[in-house]
């Protein structure tokens, strides 16, 4: 196994509030690595900071390295646009983009990084919309509006949107909160298909999700990363009490 | 005593429902009134000669106001060519980077723009238009125009892009997109149809301006498209033959009118359906 990701000392603010808390873990590549813990306690800020979104809102900050296949992302020379590309990300709410059709919203990444073969932008659309197992929901309405599917389609063509930029991480930050089980075990079994190809963190609320889908568990707790390990171990076999009390649901 | 007190909080409401009621019915009746009294008198001028043939002299049958109608479309045409374009981008810096000291400024800066007396737009781009170029013309009636466009469609422009949720931005952002494509081809996509309503209301609003017009875009008796010209519009015209002592051409106003009210309802309308396209946010 090779590390995708490495993480030292990151810190994070929203003005004068801190985050994040000395941050430092390593993910592994082509693994499900999951990121729990109550919330506010950073999960989410936690993965916005691994493709520099999180600077996007006002007044936050950073501190620390991310080191993405050996080279920091936060670097002076290194270029968010260009991070993003790499590492892409799922929302929790689906936000597909509402005046496109589904088509469009799966090609709108490609088409935005320049390319403009069509066939070429059509292949990658299908090939996304299949490999996020919507295929066969939408392929007889591809050019209608993205916006009359359903909570779980929208979510998986969302997948598929990130999924046609062709990146080497997928973040995904809650992705089945908003959704019913069913469309949940959809996405769920869509990770494990994908994970070969791809590294994928995702944040979760929900424990049984976690050890359900996940190789590697992170548990944060007010900023801080508790504990991080093998998520069998880490559900069996807790090294922390915090943890052991939150897995075994005395709070949080 | 109760009932007493209930009586007289009733009498009190319905004294205040019938008044509110009343004055929803009295602006709805001058407004059906000024309609009914302008399509009464304006529709019997109208024929297809009205809208293809120039200004006869008073006493001589026939004529229309073609150049009045090409004029109102060039005018407005080249106050939109202005104000789009500086409107929307204006609408884009506030929404998008108006994160700052300045931009509230600016807000207010429109806010003023908007409630300027419509002559006094006149007036300036008598100043800075009409002046240099020693000649009253298209150009300048246009610029008039813009002016009181251009912070309409600012403000509104602002509100509908603020209006897409910052979850669109992100989703485009995390595609690995540049910020300005975001902005142009996510965010206005998404804002389209709100700033095209926007636009289309500036259009309605201007379109049936005199002030502004009298001394810049001035008037002429005959067909013109040059924007370095004298021009005939339609509110002008109005104001002309509506004030002449001749009745014929007091009829020619009324028809003027009436073909006035029907653009700007146009305008309206197409503005309403912009906002009820499926795309629309």
């Amino acid at each position: 196994m090779t590390k995708k990701l490495i993480i030292e000392h990151l810190n994070a603010w929203f003005g004068s509030v801190q985050a994040l808390k000395d941050i430092n873990l390593n993910i592994e590549e082509n693994s499900v690595t999951a990121v729990i813990g109550p919330s506010g306690c950073g999960k989410t800020t936690f993965v916005r900071c691994l493709n520099r979104i999180h600077e996007v809102v006002d007044n936050a900050r950073i501190s620390g390295k991310v080191l993405l296949d050996g080279e920091d992302i936060y670097a002076s020379t290194s270029d968010p646009v260009l991070v993003r590309r790499r590492i892409g990300m799922v929302f929790q709410k689906p936000n597909p983009f509402p005046t496109m059709s589904i088509f469009d919203n799966v090609a709108a990444g490609i088409r935005l990084n320049g390319i403009k073969k069509k066939n070429e932008i059509a292949d990658a659309v299908e090939r996304s919309i299949k490999m996020a197992a919507l295929w066969d929901e939408v392929k007889d309405k591809l050019y209608k509006s993205a916006t009359a599917l359903s909570g779980g389609q929208q979510q998986r063509l969302c997948i598929a949107r990130t999924i046609a930029v062709e990146p080497e991480v997928i973040l995904m930050d809650e992705p089945a909160s908003a959704l019913d089980p069913i469309s949940t075990a959809h996405i769920e079994e869509l990770m494990q298909q994908i994970k070969d190809k791809y590294t994928i963190v995702i944040v979760t609320h929900n424990m049984q999700q976690a050890a359900r889908v996940s190789d590697y568990t992170g548990f944060f707790l007010l900023g801080e990363l508790i504990e991080f390990s093998k998520t069998p171990d880490m559900f069996t076999n807790p090294g922390d009490k915090r943890t052991e009390d939150y897995i075994t649901g005395r709070f949080g | 005593m109760k009932s007493l007190r209930y009586f007289k909080r009733r009498t009190i409401n319905n004294t205040i429902f019938f008044l509110s009621y009343a004055s929803a019915v009295i602006g709805v009746a001058i407004l059906l009134l000024i309609l009914l009294y302008t399509v009464i008198k304006g529709a019997s001028a109208i024929n297809l000669d009205f809208f293809i043939k120039l200004p006869r002299p008073t006493g001589v049958p026939g004529g229309g106001i073609a150049n009045a109608l090409v004029g109102t479309f060039m005018v407005v045409g080249i106050a939109s060519a202005i104000a789009i374009p500086v409107g929307v981008m204006a609408g884009i810096y506030l929404s998008e980077f108006g994160n700052n000291k300045f931009a509230p400024f600016i807000r207010y800066l429109a806010d003023v723009l908007n409630s300027i007396p419509s002559i006094v737009t006149g007036v300036v781009a008598y100043v800075f238009v009409v002046l240099p170029m020693h000649r009253f013309s298209a150009l300048a009636g246009g610029v008039a125009l813009s002016i009181m466009m251009i912070p309409i469609i600012t403000r509104t422009s602002e509100e509908l892009i603020r209006m897409v949720p910052d979850t669109i931005r992100e989703a485009a952002l995390a595609l690995g997109t540049p910020q300005w494509k975001v902005i142009i081809f996510i965010v206005l996509r998404t804002a389209a149809a709100g700033i095209a309503t926007g636009v289309m209301l500036a259009v309605a609003r201007v379109g049936g301006e005199t002030a502004p017009l009298l001394f810049t875009a001035f008037n002429n008796s005959f067909m013109s498209v040059r924007p370095d010209q004298p021009i005939s519009t339609m509110t002008v015209l109005i104001y002309n033959y509506a004030s002449s002592p001749y009745a014929d051409w007091n009829a020619m106003a009324w028809g003027a009118a009436f073909v006035l009210i029907v653009i700007v309802l146009i305008a309206n309308i197409v503005s309403k359906i912009f906002t009820k396209t499926k795309y629309a946010l």
